[in-house]
């Protein structure tokens, strides 16, 4: 097998990965551990404030989660519909001139630097269309939720409408020559046949709002804050990685070891949220060749 | 086909790095006169400095104008916290760190531990200051009891009306905008105001960038709020500063009182932290000394307050001395530069 | 009275719906619902477009009176009228070129292993799932990363190696998905003829399948480096510094990047760095808008150039 070197090659290209998942789980537990010793996980998970930086320290991560959480699902509550529609369209209205021009545009739109989506967020989301909505403060959940479901757009289409191309033309055929209309075809037909790819879409998109930094560092707020008001600031749990470890607090204190703490809990929360993912286009898919 | 268009993209792309490679002047602006130093060899060398990202716009200052008279130095300055910074100073990557608070405790047993030692350099002011809304007009001097009635965290949920705070001054609601948790200013305001740092109510508008709080203060007739001077002083026409009652009478937020001492307790010293061994080199020497020459002239075009001559001989005399340790690690806020360097005496 | 054409055009008529007035009504209702469900769709897929024109608009509209050869040429400075954008742009040059040498060869092997040879094991799904989970990580972690294994470990320095090599590890998840995607567009048809007329897999892959996956493979490569163009988080915890008044020379010195240096100038106090911090971002756009175009230009040459 004069082959065998070559495909030596591409496994370990494979393998790189794992070893990045290792290297993070190792570089991210070292510190947490420490955290760990100092502060119970029962209090890490079950106490509702996190003010490490406050001179009355407690260490419940909840708050964090709940506004990444948060975040995550109100943008997702607009990219998906959105999104799904944009596919819809694009996939079975569009002419070929249409797509030419939409897709590319939307894809630029996945290009913008998420820096540039959280100013934009910012200076013009907040003041302009949430403020005279009732928001008081420069930042809030919504502001950050809104600026990342654009961000997401692109990808919720993009995927969705590869799903829905990918179903076979004479399962659509079958639904006119049945008298279906475009909208019915498209919904009852092509929708659910392609329902693991969009739902894999979904998921993604998920995961990516999840662990989205900087829109949420600008945007979002810089004070934890356990609520359910998206109209209110509250930092979610990447913006507080950024903000302690760009900050003045000393290397190897306590407090600097929570974002090894908090990082390993994201880690986590994608985590399992793939695995879900996984499963359900497992169980899912349909297959067509 | 596609074998000879990838190769032209490869030559394409290895001749843009080539050309971008050998570009070595640097575009000659017209600059402001450089210090009156004495004609000094041309050193080469590398001088890295990081940390604190309110004091960068000093070390960014006073490297461009070093790079002027020394070009083959190369001067970087990076922004990776003050804590970032010193983490990477103990660890012996970088020359000088930049602080916008002294070295704590567990920085100095980092380096310790390292082998490293330290030379401790105040260069710069900056100021804090509080602002409301020019529509205010029931408050312009504001007592530190007042401030720490608002900001303590006996305050959070409690306080939230301005009349709570002093009773002749408006039933209206209480707007507060401050400093992120994790940067210098938060921990200097609290230690000032409250008297204990880090000690704070959590339900206000907080934010890293300063900017932000500006567009808050004065966007909201109800809104108090602090941050560095500078930031006020770009923006008069948008705000209102409130003088300060440190117990001494009502000081208006100025250069000048800044500098003279008198603003006080909301003036905080800035730093620079040198690398003892690293000062061994010329080029690192040539640097801190072009530093403290400059600081005074350089120091206000990026909006701080520069420090009185007395404090900027001493430190200059204390860097000649190569002095190790510091002075002002647990310094309570309000003691005068020149008092806490004589106390080496 | 047909309900939806077919295609070519074929109209089916239903006597029976428009004959009574309930099925003329009921024909009537479910074509206005697909009136009112096309208008919505067009709109959804409008709003993408909208939203982008809109940020375009507001984050540059500050920023154009300020770009001049000089702001492109220009160091840094504390004065925002001198300052210019030179270190940021030739280090985010640097740093991506970098990047797509390391992280394009690694991902494209990977995505070749996983898609045409790797068996269907546990391993395999390990891998996978890892992959997946490895895209939605933030970006600051692998700056963390970075700092403890190239910086410390590796001994580079903050320099643009250790940079491009935690970008690499940031895109590196995205380019193996998309790269699989390319590869699955291929029919099997292609892979199963090849080997009919004697091909090794490797021989298959390599002339058959691999230069019909490069179209959707460039696409999805170049989006991803367009992401890494415009990250900030991990190359400031690496280390990337953001006064540099000097061109980089090699992999392993100092560097800046555009997005740290816009990010820098919106937070300082003088409104002429938030102008200065405009004409960056549309520098910085503008970079991205040509390797859009490049992706856009190789997918339709490559889908010209296809036989099926």
């Amino acid at each position: 097998m004069r082959e065998a070197p070559i495909l030596a090659v591409l496994f370990l290209c494979a393998l790189a990965s794992v070893f990045t998942t290792i290297g993070i789980v190792v570089v991210l537990s070292e510190e947490a551990v420490g955290f760990f010793r100092q502060v119970s996980i029962v209090e890490f998970l079950t106490e509702r404030r996190w003010t490490p930086l406050f001179v009355e320290k407690h260490f419940g991560v909840l708050p964090l989660l709940s506004a990444t959480f948060l975040i995550a699902l109100l943008a997702l509550a607009v990219a998906v519909p959105v999104g799904l529609g944009a596919a819809i369209y694009l996939s079975e209205y569009a002419s070929a001139r249409v797509r030419g021009v939409l897709k590319p545009a939307l894809e630029v739109l996945a290009g913008i630097p998420t820096v540039v989506y959280g100013y934009f967020a910012l200076t013009f989301i907040a003041p302009q269309i949430l403020r005279p909505l009732g928001q008081e403060t420069a930042f809030s959940a919504l502001s950050a939720a809104l600026a990342m479901s654009i961000m997401l757009l692109p990808l919720v289409s993009s995927l969705s409408e590869d799903a829905m191309r990918a179903v076979p033309a004479s399962l659509r055929e079958a639904g006119y020559a049945l008298g279906s209309s475009r909208l019915e075809v498209a919904v009852r037909v092509v929708l659910p046949a392609a329902l693991s790819g969009v739902m894999a879409a979904v998921l993604l998109a998920l995961a990516r709002a999840v662990g989205e930094t900087m829109i949420v560092t600008i945007a979002a707020g810089n004070i934890p804050n356990l609520s359910w008001n998206p109209l209110e600031a509250m930092q979610a749990l990447p913006a507080y990685i950024v903000q302690v470890s760009l900050g003045d607090t000393p290397a190897g204190s306590l407090e600097y070891k929570t974002i090894f703490a908090v990082g390993l809990s994201l880690f986590a929360c994608t985590l399992l949220l793939n695995v879900a993912a996984q499963w359900l286009l497992a169980r899912f898919r349909e297959v067509y060749e | 086909m596609r074998q000879r268009l990838l190769w032209a993209l490869v030559a394409m792309a290895s001749l843009l790095l080539a050309a971008c490679a050998q570009e070595e002047e640097q575009t000659t602006q017209p600059p402001p006169t450089a210090a009156a130093t004495t004609p000094v060899p041309k050193l080469t060398g590398n001088v890295v400095i990081d940390g604190s990202s309110t004091v960068f716009p000093i070390s960014e200052g006073v490297g461009e104008e070093f790079s002027k008279v020394q070009p083959g130095v190369k001067v970087v300055v990076g922004i990776s916290g003050t804590g970032g910074g010193f983490k990477k100073f103990c660890n012996g990557e970088t020359d000088i760190s930049d602080a916008s608070r002294p070295i704590k405790p567990s920085e100095v047993e980092a380096c310790a531990k390292n082998g490293i030692e330290f030379i401790e350099l105040p260069v710069a002011f900056d100021a804090l200051s509080v602002v409301v809304h020019p529509s205010n007009n029931w408050v312009s001097c504001i007592k530190v009891e007042e401030l720490k009635k608002m900001w303590e965290p006996a305050a959070q949920g409690v306080i939230t009306r301005w009349n709570q705070v002093n009773p002749s001054w408006p039933d209206r609601p209480l707007r507060l905008y401050g400093a992120g948790t994790d940067s210098g200013t938060f921990d200097y305001f609290t230690e000032a105001i409250v008297g204990k740092e880090d000690a704070s109510r959590g339900d206000y508008t907080a934010s890293e960038d300063d900017n932000v709080l500006v567009q808050g203060v004065a966007g909201d007739p109800n809104a108090l709020g602090y941050f560095g001077l500078a930031y006020y002083l770009e923006n008069q026409n948008r705000l209102k500063a409130l003088a300060i009652d440190g117990g001494k009478g009502c000081v208006e937020p100025t250069v000048e009182n800044v500098n003279n001492g008198k603003y006080q307790p909301l003036s905080r010293p800035l730093f620079i932290y040198v690398n003892a061994k690293s000062a061994a080199r010329p080029e690192v020497q040539a640097f801190v000394d072009f530093y403290l020459q400059n600081a005074k002239k350089i120091v206000p075009q990026v909006g701080y307050v520069p420090l009185p001559d007395e404090a900027y001989r001493l430190a200059t005399e204390r860097w000649q001395a190569r002095k190790t340790g510091t002075l002002f690690q647990g310094v309570e806020p309000g003691l005068r530069i020149e008092d806490v360097m004589a106390r080496e005496r | 009275m047909a309900p939806g054409p077919l295609p070519g055009g074929v109209r089916v008529t239903a006597p029976i719906l428009t004959q009574t007035p309930l099925g003329r009504r009921h024909v009537m209702r479910r074509r206005i619902a697909a009136a009112v469900a096309e208008a919505l769709l067009r709109m959804a897929a409008m709003v993408g477009i909208a939203a982008l024109v809109l940020l375009l608009t507001v984050v540059t509209r500050d920023g154009f009176h300020r770009l001049s050869w000089d702001f492109i040429t220009s160091f840094p400075s504390r004065f925002p009228e001198q300052a210019g954008i030179r270190a940021a742009l030739l280090g985010s040059i640097w740093v991506m070129a970098l990047t797509t040498v390391i992280a394009v060869p690694l991902g494209i092997g990977a995505a070749i292993y996983l898609e045409e040879f790797a068996p269907r094991n546990w391993l395999t799904r390990i891998i996978e799932t890892n992959i997946n989970n490895l895209a939605g990580v933030p970006s600051i972690v692998y700056g963390l990363l970075g700092l403890a294994l190239f910086v410390r470990a590796m001994e580079l320095g903050r320099s643009i190696l250790a940079g491009a090599l935690t970008l690499a590890l940031v895109v590196l998840p995205i380019i193996i998905v998309s790269g699989r995607e390319g590869l699955r567009t291929v029919p099997p048809s292609i892979r199963e003829a090849a080997m009919a007329l004697g091909a090794t897999r490797w021989q298959t892959v390599r002339h058959q399948v691999l230069p019909a996956a490069l179209a959707p493979m460039m696409t999805g490569i170049i989006l991803a480096l367009s992401r890494a163009i415009g990250e900030t988080a991990p190359l400031i915890t690496i280390g990337a510094l953001l006064f540099v008044p000097f061109d980089p020379r090699g992999p392993l010195d100092s560097f800046t990047v555009l997005p740290i240096q816009i990010f820098n100038w919106v937070s300082r106090p003088q409104p002429a760095f938030h102008e200065a911090a405009a004409a960056g971002i549309i520098v910085l756009l503008t970079v991205l808008l040509s390797m859009n175009a490049i992706a856009i230009a190789i997918r339709y040459w490559s889908e010209r150039r296809r036989q099926w």
